[in-house]
């Protein structure tokens, strides 16, 4: 599979996903640091992707998403943002519900 | 080459900012002294009026383009409305401490 398709399929596959350096528990940037907190403060689960483990997806996903930087989090197959489009919706209250509201909506499809 | 005029200049020629805030702050990471590989823009105009964050920082990155592909690391964008912004006292969020990634991805 190239990595697009590879991308492609993570994205569809994964409600949740959050592009990052290092992984949640062991970030490798201050940005992904602070998106991944801010998403596990959520409280659901999510998927991620080490980019720094993968580099051929480092390479593809900037061209794909259009979008130059990491950390990124996808929501249902749409880029929402890198860092700092996460903490501002963090903080304006607007990242948990968009979260939760996703895991809900896949858990019942899941049943 | 200096990349700290050159983003200032054009954010300025495409933006018409009310506020503009170009720092250089690669001296917070693990790079040479002198560089200029991580920034933090803040960036208030009104041609943000309506546009999601989303899109906002997508027409701050197509102006960018060209800094982004070739020397920029790192790009903390905080964009606002004079509206947004007087409502934050004119005050924008502080960019996250390094923690080394880009030192291990060299490696």
């Amino acid at each position: 599979m190239d990595t697009v398709d590879k991308i492609k399929q993570q994205i569809a596959e994964n409600p949740i996903l959050l592009y990052m350096k290092g992984s949640p528990k062991l970030p490798s940037c201050g940005f992904s640091s602070q998106a991944s907190q801010a998403l596990m403060s959520c409280g659901e689960q999510f998927a991620y992707v080490d980019i720094l483990q993968n580099p051929d997806i480092r390479a593809e996903l900037p061209k794909y998403a259009d979008w130059p930087t990491f950390p990124q989090l996808w929501v249902d197959g749409e880029l929402v943002g890198g860092c700092d489009i996460i903490m501002e919706m963090f903080q304006q209250g607007e990242l948990q519900p968009l979260i939760k509201e996703t895991a809900a909506k896949n858990n019942e499809n899941a049943e | 080459m200096n990349i700290h005029n050159n983003i200032e200049q054009k954010l300025l020629a495409h933006f018409d900012p009310a506020h503009l805030e170009v720092v250089n702050e690669s001296f917070m990471h693990n790079v040479p002294t002198g560089s200029e590989t991580h920034f933090k823009v803040v960036l208030v105009t009104p041609k943000f009026s309506g546009e999601r964050l989303i899109n906002r920082h997508r027409a701050v990155n197509a102006v960018l383009k060209e800094e982004l592909a070739d020397h920029i690391h790192a790009l903390a964008l905080h964009t606002y409305t004079d509206d947004e912004w007087q409502n934050l006292y004119g005050n924008s969020p502080d960019s996250p401490n390094c923690l080394g990634g880009m030192k291990r991805q060299a490696s």
